[in-house]
């Protein structure tokens, strides 16, 4: 065996690490270990000249092994492996040790922690000594993309990767792809009509021949691991034939049965037959099982939609045999897209909502200001006249403790396009209740000036309760919005007759089984957590799993578009490159020892081990492509016939045994 | 242009009182809003909090001596401000450091309870003459329950009945209960709110001694100012006793069975959660349990109940304090109760009683509207 010769670095990482542990220290007694022919320390080892001191003594002192003691892997591990690599080494033959969030970061005696160093550097010595060469493995990538939800991130992630010519599945819960978006009325800060604008998007997903679109759709299983994933959808029965709909609409006009539709936010009705709404992608009927008569009787009921079908798309077959299909297929890269829910004001019960029939949500507001919706474009309320005044109550289940947090970010916005909106369909005054205003994007400030020279009245101050309780003649039959005028220093009661709450954007209720199903992690807020919130904004934890607007965090359009376009990129730059790198670290199966047991098999979360016979008797075998090296199969390998390459049990024991040696 | 000089000493003591979440005041008024003296009179909660940020806060003005300690604001700050412990911060600087003026009645009350151990300046020794009459046993160790009535009930001779109530069902059931003798002294829950830290400290260290050294174990209280005080404040000064409320005591009585409430009362009864039975402590279903108990009563709601109840005007020291007609909640309260139809406004707490007393007779309600405790309407069904 050719003798093992060793090089320490000892990084100061300025004062991070040399403030608190004697690093001279450290490196001369790194020096008196066996096997090191050379002990350095130096102020920045990630430095190019620091990376330089490691390529020349591997080929000045034929350094074959390589120790830098330093921060912790996390970034560096790679530099200095890669360094090793430089130098003409295996990469594998490097051992990191954490001096910095394990030692410096973490003590304050300077004594102690010095010893500590020494003891972190003697077991990275003692274990490098036992390293392998390993070889790193390319394997093929999926170049097929899912993308999960169907609002304005989801759909432009999908276009930007399918106009690549790369092929997409999107797959969106609803039965038409939009998502909020296509609710909206028209767009700050420019007023852009909502449907204008993203309709001919739509159009585009539904048509794209590289886009194969699942709507009324979920993905309930994901297994594999990037490049390589297998997806398991749940298309849900629309209860018609897909095939023959036209989307002509005669089965809901005839059909009786109503309910609050959702895409109106309950200000219209919809049928137990029904499209969505009038540019739905794809423009087809589904069927409402809960609603539908002929399906809750068994087909003893009604039927009127099987009549007036002349596509004959509704037949007794469809509506009562009909099930959910399950569709699985294989992609590369998954691009979470899935948005966010308004919060329910009705769990504050001082400001009435569900109470009082003129007490609305945002979306309600939307629906209300828009020319093809429910009332025509006309503000009414509930009785039907036009309101004198409008109240318009910020943060909303935002920035309070008591319900979320964080700031929602769009409600400032989305407050001031209403008090214009009020002024520009209706004669009504407005009064504006904000805390702070928060107008920062592009346009904003200029938007918020424009309101002001229109005439809203602002008022500085949280609504402490909104009632139906007049004190006077002039709060009869009103709504009184009670609040601290701050700016005054008076407590004011306004009268009106509408309110508008400008509701939290909260994570989906479903959150939490979502982020199980793609090994999603959650914040505390209960949004998608991103990689890192600056320089890695829209990747996951995950290798191969990228998340894109609002299921990361309140956000307006233009930020969650330019999200979505930053995934695509993501995804494009790994299809490009066309190939995945394989974890050369590895398990392996000592057939010797092997019962052929499969438990391996069991437990593995990348189906990498497989018992087949070989010889007659059965063995493990792992699939190294798929290995991610994450060890569960060597813990529960009753034999102990699977170990991990460069974490052997070996080289663990080697490193807890000098660590518990006396320095 | 008025120049900021903050006086420093007060202001370390204030800023250490609301702690880090005084820092967080976002100033956006909701406490204002929400505050009921706003019902009546101005009284700018979320200046206060930003002149306590500031260390600006007027310590001559009367606001500083506003506060009831509802609970009202707090309970929905967005930032999680502890606004009552920084009202009582700023009254401590004035009581403490005599920087400003302690109105009279208070100062009057707080020389009581520091003298003879209850703000009404009655005998000591006379703490127990309300049981005298009902056979009530000393309590020894060994005894089970401690019945604490709390002063008011134990000096008052209207709020008496509160406690003689207690003793008359306790005697009734045959329950194991005594009194604490007469060097027993008030709760100082209230004087401690209204600044009065040290003769809170020598209240609470009086009492504990006594309760330990006599081997009590659970205490049974009519007022939720002792029930919040010995059960949230006392524990940290080394009292640590089991502390029920007597409607906790009575709705498990009915639960278990031992408490059969047969006699009718058919009445319209409006019941009134006391903010620190309610919003302090969060108990809002027994007092309402027992009430429905009773048969023939009908019990009703007050416009703003249980979270959103309406302090009587009592909390904070402000029972000993005068507040002019017009101004009174416990007025507010009547006339709902009025609206509402009731014939019996219910209580659970000695302030209320005094309260609602005075507004039902000065509004010359007296007639037509009861104020009763709920210990007082058991009795009444125990038959
Ligand atoms: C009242 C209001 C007004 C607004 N006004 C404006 C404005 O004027 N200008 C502006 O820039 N921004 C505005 N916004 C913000 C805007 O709505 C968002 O920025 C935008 O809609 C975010 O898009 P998204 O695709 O991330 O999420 P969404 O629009 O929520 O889309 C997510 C999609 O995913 C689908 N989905 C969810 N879960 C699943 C699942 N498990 N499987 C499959 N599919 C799923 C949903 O059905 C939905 O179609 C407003 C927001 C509100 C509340
Ligand atoms: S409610 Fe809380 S945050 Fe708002 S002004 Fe009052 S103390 Fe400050
Ligand atoms: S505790 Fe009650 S009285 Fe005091 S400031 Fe808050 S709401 Fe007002």
């Amino acid at each position: 065996m050719e003798e093992i010769r060793i090089g320490v670095y000892i990084c100061h990482c300025g004062f991070n690490i040399a403030g608190v542990v004697n690093v001279e220290e450290v490196a001369k007694y790194a020096a008196t270990l066996p096997s090191v022919v050379i002990s350095r320390e130096y102020r920045y080892m990630c430095s190019d000249p620091g990376q330089d001191l490691i390529k020349n003594d591997i080929k000045k002192l034929g350094l074959n092994r390589v120790v830098v003691a330093s921060c912790s892997p996390r970034m560096h591990e790679p530099t200095f492996r890669k360094a090793v690599a430089d130098g003409g080494l295996n990469p594998y033959l490097y051992e990191h040790a954490n001096i910095r969030e394990h030692c410096s970061w973490v003590h304050d005696d300077k004594e102690l922690a010095t010893k500590k160093a020494k003891d972190l550097v003697r077991a990275a010595v003692k274990r490098v000594y036992r390293h392998e060469p390993l070889v790193v493995k390319e394997a093929p990538l999926n170049p097929n993309v899912l993308v999960v939800g169907g609002g304005i991130a989801g759909m432009q992630a999908a276009l930007d990767i399918a106009n690549g010519q790369n092929k997409v599945y999107l797959v969106e819960r609803d039965p038409s792809i939009g998502g909020h978006m296509i609710q909206l009325d028209r767009t700050f800060p420019t007023l852009d009509c909502s449907e204008c604008i993203l309709t001919p998007k739509m159009s585009d997903v539904g048509h794209h021949p590289f886009i194969e679109l699942f709507t009324y759709s979920e993905v309930e299983e994901v297994s594999g691991s990037i490049g390589n994933f297998k997806i398991k959808v749940r298309k849900k029965a629309r209860h018609i034939d897909e095939s023959k709909c036209i989307g002509c609409n005669v089965c809901e006009e005839k059909c009786p049965w109503k309910t609050d539709s959702e895409f109106e936010m309950g200000l219209a009705k919809r049928k137990a037959v029904y499209i969505p709404f009038a540019q739905a992608i794809p423009h087809l009927a589904v069927v409402d099982p809960n609603l539908c008569a002929y399906i809750k009787s068994d087909g003893k009921k009604c039927g009127a939609c099987i009549k007036v079908c002349e596509a004959q798309a509704i037949t007794p077959e469809t509506l009562l045999k009909q099930t959910d299909q399950i569709v699985e297929f294989d992609v590369g890269t998954i691009i979470v897209a899935t948005g966010y829910d308004q919060f329910d004001p009705s769990v504050i019960p001082q400001y009435g909502y569900g109470k009082y029939d003129n007490v609305l949500t945002g979306l309600h507001f939307e629906r209300m200001t828009c020319a093809a919706g429910p009332t025509g474009g006309k503000i009414l309320l509930k009785d039907g006249r036009e309101p004198e005044r409008i109240a318009l109550v910020h943060c909303v289940g935002s920035r309070d403790q008591n319900y979320h947090e964080y700031c929602s970010r769009v409600c400032c916005m989305y407050a001031l396009k209403y008090a214009h909106l009020a002024k520009e369909l209706s004669k009504a005054d407005v009064y504006q209740f904000y805390i702070d205003m928060r107008c920062f994007g592009e346009g904003y400030e200029e938007f918020y000036k424009r309101c002001s020279e229109e005439g809203v009245n602002f008022i500085r101050g949280k609504v402490a309760k909104i009632t139906d309780e007049a004190l006077s003649d002039e709060e009869k039959g009103k709504l009184v919005v009670i609040s601290e005028d701050t700016l005054l220093g008076k407590l004011v009661r306004v009268p009106v007759d509408m309110v508008i709450l400008c509701s939290a954007l909260e994570a989906r209720s479903d959150a939490e089984n979502v982020a199980r199903i793609f090994n999603l992690n959650r914040r505390a807020d209960g949004f998608f957590l991103e990689r890192h919130v600056k320089l890695d904004p829209v990747a996951t934890p995950t290798d191969g799993i990228f998340i894109a607007g609002c299921c990361e965090g309140p956000r307006d359009i233009p930020d969650t578009v330019a999200q979505a376009e930053a995934t695509a990129a993501k995804a494009l730059s790994l299809i490009s490159k066309g190939t995945i790198t394989t974890e050369a670290a590895v398990s392996t199966v000592d057939e010797s020892i092997c019962h052929g047991c499969g438990r391996c098999e069991e437990i593995c979360a990348f189906h990498a081990p497989k018992v087949a016979s070989k010889n007659g008797t059965l063995v493990s075998s792992i699939n190294e492509t798929l290995c991610k090296g994450c060890g569960a199969c060597a813990v529960v390998c009753p034999t102990g016939a699977i170990s991990i390459k460069h974490f052997t049990q070996d080289e663990i024991l080697a490193e807890v045994a000098a660590l518990t040696e006396v320095s | 242009m008025e120049v900021l000089s903050p006086y420093k000493e007060a202001t370390d003591v204030i800023l250490e009182a609301g702690g880090e979440p005084l820092k967080l005041c976002y100033q956006c008024g909701l406490c204002t809003g929400i505050c009921p003296w706003n019902l009546v009179r101005s009284f700018l909660v979320r200046r206060i909090m930003h002149e306590a940020q500031l260390g600006a806060v007027d310590f001559g003005s009367e606001d500083v001596w506003t506060c009831v300690t509802c609970r009202a604001c707090v309970q929905r700050c967005p930032r999680g401000v502890e606004i009552i412990d920084v009202m009582r911060a700023i009254r401590r600087a004035v009581a403490g450091l005599g920087i400003g003026v302690v109105p009279d009645a208070l100062r009057i009350s707080a020389k009581n309870i520091a003298g003879v151990g209850n703000p009404l300046g009655e005998a000591p020794e006379k703490r127990n003459d309300w049981a005298k009459d009902l056979g009530v046993k000393k309590f020894a160790s060994g005894t089970k329950i401690l019945y604490f009535p709390c002063c008011v009930p134990s000096y008052d001779p209207d709020v008496k009945a509160v406690s003689r109530s207690t003793a008359t069902i306790f005697n009734k059931l045959g329950i194991d209960y005594g009194l604490i003798g007469t060097e027993a002294k008030c709760c100082g829950e209230a004087i401690r709110k209204a600044g009065h830290e040290d003769t809170f400290q020598s209240l609470a260290q009086n009492n504990i001694n006594l309760f330990t050294s006599n081997g009590v174990k659970t205490v049974v209280v009519s007022s939720p100012h002792c029930y919040h005080t010995f059960k949230n404040e006392y524990p940290e000064l080394g009292g640590k006793f089991e502390v029920v409320h007597i409607t906790q005591y009575l709705a498990s009585l009915i639960d278990e069975g031992k408490l059969k409430l047969s006699k009718k009362i058919n009445k319209k009864v409006i019941y009134s959660d006391p903010c620190y039975l309610g919003r302090h402590n969060e108990i809002y279903d027994e007092p309402r349990k027992i009430l429905q108990s009773i048969p023939g009563v009908e019990l009703i709601e007050f416009p703003d109940a249980r979270e959103n109840g309406l302090c009587c005007g009592g909390g904070g020291g402000r029972i000993w304090m005068d507040t002019p007609k017009g101004e009174r909640f416990s007025d507010i309260r009547v006339e709902q109760a009025v609206g509402k139809g009731a014939d019996i406004i219910a209580i659970a707490c000695p302030y209320c009683f005094l309260n609602y007393r005075d507004s039902v007779l000065s509004m010359g309600k007296a007639e037509t509207m009861q104020v009763k405790d709920i210990a007082e309407l058991v009795a009444e069904a125990i038959g």
